[in-house]
């Protein structure tokens, strides 16, 4: 390892952020080989862990004498011969970029219970298919506990591609047949790599065996897939695990911000009691905040003296969590002794605990075929979907939209045991009207296509790298105006190039929808796909929005992808926009007509770190088109 | 960066501190572990932050086996009692002391035993604790890779390997009975790297031993001891040497090896560690005693 200047190395590894990965696979499919090899390839082994392993490689007369990565991970599997349960072992290691922490279920129980376990707190699955044998039913079983549990990203690596000649053919097949069952699932974004666990080829470093592999090695993915937006910050919940009482001083209420961003000065709702009050400071040991977000630790104080406990969560009043006593749960059953109706177990939600008792178990689900099947318990590594009722109400969110507030495990009462985990489902939707942004898709028949040509193709023959540009600011800031003045000034250069304006869809894709905070959230989603789908044609898209907040925006490059979205901030401020208003905006907001009016009834957040600012009140029109250009120039987007 | 970004350190210290916080809610006796090396020092460090502006509300423990090198003691009396002014208890095994046990005569097993082991239970038991905190981490370890956050124990303070709940999300089991305990690794997924950084971003005091320094030392079994008062048993004509040394991991000074290092200052030792050519449990006398010592040593009730 070569480390240049100690401080500049510090300063840069600790902006590292953290990767969970989970590691999935059936026996001998090479798991604990990839494990061992992106270690040992990415030169994180200790030479005493190392001379152990080869020592032991060449008493086995393994790969004659030579390395066997896998016997790194097997420090556990004497212990497990002992009977000691290893639900989950972890392991560590780090590049420069990225911590990461790999959850492995090893053994060859392959437990659903020790599968949810590993899974629960992960951004990332790698799953690992023998590309000998193709996608099994375990296969499946893998991809639905992932699914289940929430895991965003999945890397589907087809290992032990030496024994099928690296073949491009039988990669393609394996890439089919996943797609094909995945479609059921919900999982949104599914990555595939052909490796060789064994040689290492496209593990750390390409393999030379597979040149026909377009994407990068599965180290380069781990290291490069975007996490931060899998993180819901539109959803402010605090759930209060400890209340401090400093012998001078106000009380503070401890916890960690579960999802969602709060401010100092927010109004803020304490549930259950609905009593409300405002965030008067916010405090840590590293001094106030302005604002906190997860997974921030901190102790809130509030303005008025409210009878705050644990157990209690604080949310912003606009957007609350569902307050009931009675839970429609996904549930993992962990314990020898089945689940039974009407049978009273402890609860755990978030920093509450309540008892309640299963009052209906609407099916089981088979892991292997996904086929629902009526019954009356549920027996250990079984999953159901039932209804709990509680002693008394918690306040909950959907899983699919909030791990932390959609999570809680079942405790039996005599054995104190952890015997179960639920993962909380959507009542049926009241709203007339939702996002769709974490919506799933709905038939079992749909599939994703891979397009025949490649990107790099596209950018030869437009002589351009795809990107968006999506100009953000206040109503009359120029974002139209801009936006068609940089569209003409790309296509007169030869680019290819278009504009999404808000209005222009509204008359048309979003013609069903208003202007509620919600539904302009959803106009947002169909546009920001819209801008996806013109960059995967190799084309610039320039959209025109107010997209009023930094989280919509998040989401919307979460969308469009890291890369490929260009954040510019017209700066307009208000007044000079309300003095232009052209359209006669401002005045029809005032008079009432719209709800939740950027600037007016709503708030616009200003990007705190877009790529670029136009001060759109100070230069000229043609001024704002060629920063643009010059922008997208350096960037490396314009040939 | 996209906005609302977290950098590892943040994040671990979040989720140790969401640790700690749930640990003193729902237990009625927690008390910190405290063993005076880095690992102790991040950890401490933490407890403060949880529960700013207020204080922690428990008790630190040290075990003090009397074998301890005499600049943690100083370290630990100057940085938790008077600068901190932390709630210190310190633990003697008197019958230990009064039979003479040492690593010398006893072996490293049987001294373990007596004089850390059986000292901590009965500081456990004495003041009635329900939970420990302690600074083990997974990566220290191959067979520590499983480890529970919240480890459970016996009325006897046993580890049953058989008997350990699944840990999902963060939500954590406490429901004990009477009598029984945890132990609770709150720096679980820290790793010795992870500790260092913390230690220089957060500008820690550390026992001056992790740095470099002439110390006199003798080779024993290839390891590098240092001899820290004239209890240590010198051979006939034996006389120490002044070797420039550190320590990786502290503990008892006659069980504790030293590596020949020229790492003065926290940079150098972070920059070593990044070259480090083994990993860090190597210089601990006791895991080499006998295979799979750790084990025992965890069913027995020190870890
Ligand atoms: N030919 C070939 N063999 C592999 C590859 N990866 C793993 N293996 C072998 O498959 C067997 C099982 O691997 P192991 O990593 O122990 O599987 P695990 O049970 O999933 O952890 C071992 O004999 C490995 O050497 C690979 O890429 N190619």
């Amino acid at each position: 390892m070569e480390i240049g200047d100690i401080k500049e190395y510090l300063a840069q590894h600790e902006r590292k952020e953290i990767l969970r990965v989970f590691t999935c696979g059936s026996v001998d499919d090479g798991k604990s080989t990839l494990i061992g090899r992106l270690l040992f390839d990415s030169h994180l082994l200790y030479e005493d862990q190392l001379s152990a392993v080869t020592e032991e490689s060449a008493r086995r007369g393994n790969l004659d004498g030579g390395f066997d990565p896998s016997l790194l991970t097997d420090g556990l599997k004497a212990e497990r011969e002992q009977g000691i349960t290893i639900d989950v072992a972890y392991r560590y290691f780090s590049t420069a970029s990225r911590k990461f922490i790999v959850a492995d279920t090893p053994g060859h129980e392959q437990y659903t219970r020790n599968m949810a376990t590993g899974a629960s707190n992960c951004d990332l699955a790698i799953i690992l298919v023998d590309a000998n044998n193709g996608v099994t039913v375990q296969t499946r079983r893998h991809s639905f506990i992932v699914s289940l549990l929430g895991i965003r990203h999945v890397l589907v690596a087809v290992n032990k591609m030496d024994l099928v000649d690296y073949s491009e053919a039988r990669f393609n097949q394996i890439v089919n047949d996943f797609t094909g069952f995945a479609a059921r699932l919900e999982l949104r974004d599914i990555n595939f790599i052909p490796i060789s666990a064994l040689d290492g080829g496209n593990v750390v470093n390409l393999s030379e065996n597979m040149p026909w592999h377009r994407g990068g090695t599965l180290m380069h993915y781990l290291e490069h897939v975007v996490v931060a937006t899998d993180r819901n910050l539109i959803d402010f919940r605090l759930p209060v695990q400890y209340v401090t009482r400093p012998e001078a001083g106000d009380r503070g209420y401890c916890g960690s911000v579960a999802s969602g961003v709060v401010r100092r000065g927010d109004e803020i709702m304490v549930l259950p009691s609905r009593r409300r009050s405002r965030v008067k400071s916010i405090l840590t040991y590293d001094g106030e905040l302005e604002e906190a977000f997860p997974p921030n630790a901190v102790n809130i104080v509030l303005e008025d003296q409210l009878d705050v406990a644990r157990g209690d969560v604080l949310v912003h009043p606009g957007n609350l969590p569902r307050l009931g006593e009675t839970v429609d749960a996904m549930i993992v059953w962990m314990d020898e002794n089945p689940m039974v109706q009407g049978k009273r177990y402890e609860l755990k939600h978030m920093s509450k605990t309540v008892s309640g008792a299963v009052s209906s178990i609407r099916y089981r689900i088979d892991v292997n075929t996904f086929h629902r099947q009526n019954t009356s318990e549920l027996a250990l590594n079984e999953i159901g979907r039932c209804t709990l009722s509680l002693s008394e109400a918690i306040a909950v969110d959907p899983y699919r939209t909030n791990r932390v507030t959609g999570s809680f495990i079942l405790v039996d009462r005599l054995s104190n045991a952890t015997v179960g985990a639920g993962m909380v489902i959507d009542r049926s939707r009241v709203q007339e009207w939702t996002e769709h942004w974490d919506t799933s898709p709905s038939s079992e028949a749909l599939q994703s296509e891979l397009s025949r040509v490649s990107s790099e193709e596209r950018a030869a023959r437009f002589g351009q790298r795809p990107a968006t540009v999506l100009l953000t600011g206040l109503s009359g800031a120029g974002k139209t105006t801009i936006a068609y003045a940089l569209e003409r000034r790309l296509f007169d250069m030869g680019h290819a190039a278009n504009v999404l304006d808000g209005q222009n869809l509204r008359l048309g894709i979003s013609r069903d929808l208003g202007f509620t905070r919600t539904e302009r959230s959803e106009a947002l989603r169909r546009a920001a796909e819209l801008a996806r789908v013109i960059n995967d044609a190799g084309l610039i898209c320039v959209c025109a929005f107010v997209s009023p907040s930094e989280e919509i925006r998040t989401r919307m490059r979460g969308v469009i992808g890291e890369q490929r979205m260009i954040l510019v901030h017209l700066s307009a401020p208000l007044e000079v926009c309300r003095e232009r208003d052209e359209d006669g905006l401002y005045a029809l907001a005032d008079a009432g007509e719209f709800t939740d009016f950027p600037g007016v009834t709503a708030t616009y957040e200003a990007p705190a770190s877009p790529d670029l600012v136009l001060p759109t009140h100070e230069i000229s029109v043609e001024e704002s088109v060629d920063r643009l250009i010059a922008f997208l120039k350096s960037r490396g987007m314009l040939g | 960066m996209t906005a609302y970004a977290t950098s590892h350190l943040r994040q671990l210290e979040a989720e140790s501190i969401y640790v700690i916080r749930e640990v003193a809610a729902e237990f009625e006796r927690p008390v910190m572990l405290y063993s005076i090396g880095k690992d102790s020092t991040v950890l401490t460090h933490l407890a403060i932050k949880a529960f700013y502006p207020a204080r922690p509300p428990f008790p630190w423990l040290h075990v003090d086996t009397t074998w301890k090198f005499r600049e943690m003691i100083a370290f630990r009396d100057r940085y938790i009692k008077k600068e901190l002014g932390l709630d210190l208890i310190v633990n003697v095994n008197e019958a230990g002391v009064k039979a003479g046990i040492n690593p010398f005569e006893h072996g490293s097993k049987k001294y373990t035993d007596i004089m850390k082991t059986e000292s901590l239970l009965q500081a456990l038991d004495k003041h009635k604790f329900d939970a420990a905190f302690g600074g083990a981490r997974r990566d220290e370890e191959l067979s520590r890779a499983k480890e529970r956050i919240y480890s459970f124990r016996d009325r006897n303070h046993r580890w049953d390997p058989r008997n350990q709940r699944p840990e999902l999300w963060n939500i954590y089991n406490a429901r004990i009975n009477k009598g029984e305990s945890i132990r609770v690794f709150p720096l679980s997924n820290w790793t010795e790297l992870d500790i260092w950084q913390y230690i220089y971003k957060e500008q820690l005091p550390v026992v001056p031993l992790y740095f470099a320094k002439k110390r006199p030392v003798v080779e024993r079994d290839g390891r590098l001891i240092m001899v820290d008062d004239d209890r240590f048993p010198l051979e006939k004509g034996e006389k120490p040497k002044r070797r420039q040394v550190r320590f990786r991991t502290l503990g008892c000074y006659p069980l504790t090896g030293a590596i020949e290092s020229k790492a003065t200052t926290l940079e150098d030792v972070i920059r070593e560690m990044l070259l480090a050519r083994s990993s860090e449990r190597q210089g601990r006398v006791i895991d080499h005693d006998k295979a799979g010592s750790m084990e025992e040593k965890k069913r027995e009730g020190y870890f």
